[in-house]
């Protein structure tokens, strides 16, 4: 057991939230009522519908093979030493890999059930946990990958997704909800913590007074039924967080639907009652406890002060010309590094989309790799994307060129972030007992349709999403490209949409036609990529495409055989 | 049968009164439904009184009653539905309610700590036995996030 906190494992300069005695103490207790839950079921004293719901709550499915541990990245933010941590994991517990979600969270495919207690001590000893990682209740908080460094910030959001994650963490009145409960901040004018799709999306704002505050938004979700979030709140004060998410909280517990799962979540309550109701409903809850529960202003900048920049050298930006005359460090430049707010400096994404592995996955000597670089060029910090991948937030941009050489050397410099083969994909048949079609086979199979690296850069930005199941894990309704498999009468088939985007711009992709084969989904999407060659106009993205010319050209060239 | 109030075992002392039986003498616990319709003679009987809420209910509309019961019931059809949470909270927090607030139905020892947390301060489970077990879990953790 954890007796104390491990300073030692965290260098004070770490932009992270740092954990305190009492968060200390209340992760080795759930470690323990864990362990004491898991032996009474092994015992044969818990039944397995009880047992499952105490399981889920910690983030333990079972699954094909072996149970899947899924473990909390809090807003996609770690330090070397967790990653280092969660590499060992994958050496001792699971076959040498873990997976990184669309929830900025990390799963093991194949811990045995036992054990698991062990490796959440394991992980508390680096201030990490599966807690409400799945199950009906509040999940983990997620948030912009670039938060903190992007050039279009008005606030960073991660303050307040710590205080979020605390007010979630075992909260005893919301731990048994109708269905699973998402939150997502954004402090961005972009959107890439695809808050319009969260049950409540925060973004931080501007009043008209030029007060910074909250636009809350209500009842977005995928899944079997997507829907875009509504606005509840256009404007909600810093010191009233809580005590308004609280109020949504407890008309949601109170009156979201118990009768069938899947009219459970609260994007059905909102659609059944309407938004103008749902919003007095909470308004008037809200006004019983905004005084209560306030967020003081001197918690928040308690909180603000985890998260203070490092120390950035004071640099101008470095000139390139030489080596971008590389073209494949040109390429991935050009791919995988973004702007950063401080000059001399930029962000990259490791990308966990090589192809030849699966999407997502990432062996532990690529984790413990992964760290030492973090260690050495970006503050000993690492994120998690929600698009699967990984972030080394603050590089400088003379280092560029030798973090590209020894992240290429590792087969984690692949050139395609936010191209056709930087994937979402979930699990699927391989691994899923929920799937119904295969996802990792379907992705690797247009990888390699897709091997011309001038083809794919040609085609430019382009997300698709592959999901195994209705469940829609891997988002593909809101993919530019989704991918969705059916089963139809033991068979896989694949239902393809186009046009959908989890960006300011929410739209839920349309559905091209009927469902095809596993043998056709390849050419099937490559002939939609041609349609989008053909009829682009200059510099013209897939999705402003399709927008302009609609899903028709599309539809017609696809069943044109048919 | 004994129950755990207040972090203790006792013996029940309270009798719940279906709808269809009739009325007893002693401490007696009764469904809303009932208390709406022979609202009267309940209070003029000699005993306590106690009210067993359903999930479903909502807590401000008993809460001009809340001074006739000694006894409020929060019911748990299946363990995952947790609206008894949300009831037990505002019986406590938001109305003030004193008097003894007792989880019952099909609720699991590894509830009682969330439901101490919110105002539960009595336990009848309806399947199992291990109230000894219950009590430990009552303390399962020391420290807690929410205020």
């Amino acid at each position: 057991m954890v007796d104390s906190i491990n300073i030692s494992l965290f260098k004070v300069n770490h932009s992270m939230y740092k954990y305190n005695d009492t968060d200390q103490t209340l992760l080795n207790e759930r470690v323990v009522q864990f362990r004491e839950q898991t032996q009474r079921y092994l015992r044969g004293e818990i039944g397995e519908d009880q047992y499952r719901i105490l399981r889920l709550m910690n983030g333990v499915y079972v699954q094909i093979h072996a149970p899947l541990l899924r473990v909390a990245g809090p807003y996609g933010l770690l330090s070397t030493a967790q990653v280092r941590k969660l590499a060992s994991i994958a050496r001792d517990y699971d076959k040498g890999y873990a997976h990184i979600t669309t929830r900025q969270n990390i799963q093991f495919n194949w811990p045995a059930l036992e054990r698991v207690p062990d490796i959440l001590e394991e992980l508390a000893s680096v201030q990490m946990h599966a807690i409400q990682t799945s199950g009906n209740c509040l999940r983990n908080t997620t948030s912009d990958h670039l938060a903190g460094v992007c050039t279009d910030e008005l606030e960073d959001p991660r303050p307040y997704c710590e205080i979020i994650r605390q007010w979630t963490t075992l909260h005893p009145e919301f731990a048994y909800l109708p269905r699973k409960f998402k939150i997502a901040v954004s402090g961005s004018a972009q959107d890439r913590a695809a808050t319009q799709f969260h049950d409540i999306g925060v973004h931080l704002v501007t009043n008209q007074a030029g007060e910074v505050g909250f636009r809350i938004l209500v009842g977005g979700g995928l899944g079997r039924t997507p829907v875009i979030a509504k606005e509840i709140k256009p404007f909600l004060e810093k010191q009233h967080l809580l005590s308004y998410l609280e109020a949504i909280l407890r008309v949601y517990n109170l009156h979201g639907r118990r009768d069938n799962k899947y009219k459970a979540r609260i994007k059905i309550l909102v659609k059944e009652t309407g938004i103008e109701k749902i919003a007095e409903m909470v308004e008037t809850e809200w006004q019983q406890i905004k005084d209560e529960l306030e967020l003081s202003f001197e918690r928040i900048a308690e909180v603000q002060a985890h998260f203070t920049a490092p120390n950035y050298l004071s640099l101008d930006n470095a000139d390139l010309t030489t080596d971008l005359q590389n073209p494949a460090f040109a390429r991935w430049y050009k791919n995988n590094t973004q702007a950063h707010r401080v000059s001399g400096y930029r962000s990259i994404f490791v990308s966990l989309k090589a192809p030849d592995s699966p999407p997502g996955d990432i062996t532990d000597s690529q984790l413990d790799a992964v760290a030492d670089l973090a260690d050495k060029y970006s503050f000993g910090l690492v994120r998690l994307t929600h698009r699967q991948n990984m972030v080394l937030a603050d590089i400088e941009q003379s280092k560029l060129f030798e973090l590209w050489q020894q992240l290429d050397a590792l087969s984690l410099a692949t050139a395609n972030i936010g191209t056709v083969t930087d994937m979402i994909c979930c699990p699927g048949l391989d691994f899923c007992g929920l799937a119904n079609a295969g996802s990792i086979g379907i992705a690797k199979e247009i990888n390699q349709a897709l091997e011309d690296l001038d083809y794919q850069e040609d085609i430019g930005e382009l997300k698709l999403n592959i999901s195994g199941c209705m469940n829609g894990c891997a988002h593909q309704s809101v993919g530019h490209i989704g991918i969705l498999g059916v089963d139809k009468k033991g068979v896989e088939w694949y239902q393809v949409t186009i046009g959908g985007s989890s960006e300011n711009e929410a739209v839920i992709g349309e559905r091209i036609g009927r469902s095809v084969t596993k043998e056709e989904i390849t050419p099937v999407i490559m002939t939609i990529i041609d349609v989008y060659l053909k009829r682009r106009l200059e510099d013209e993205t897939f999705l402003n495409t399709v927008k302009r010319i609609g899903s028709s050209p599309f539809k017609e060239k696809v069943y044109a055989n048919h | 049968m004994p129950i755990i109030k207040d972090k203790q075992l006792i013996e029940d002392s309270w009798d719940f009164i279906a709808d269809n039986a009739p009325i007893t003498t002693g401490n007696i616990s009764i469904s809303i439904e009932r208390w709406q319709a022979e609202k009267q003679t309940l209070i003029n009987r000699e005993g306590l009184l106690g009210l067993r809420l359903n999930s479903a209910t909502d807590v401000a509309e008993i809460i001009a009653d809340l001074a006739n019961f000694q006894l409020i019931e929060v019911d748990f059809p299946v363990f995952g539905d947790g609206r008894a949470f949300t009831q037990a909270k505002l019986l406590r927090s938001r109305y003030g309610y004193q008097g003894e607030i007792r989880a019952v139905g099909h609720f699991m020892r590894d509830q009682v700590c969330y439901l101490s947390k919110v105002g539960v301060n009595a336990f009848n489970p309806a399947d199992w036995q291990d109230l000894a077990g219950a009590i430990t879990s009552l303390d399962d953790f020391s420290v807690s996030y929410q205020q």
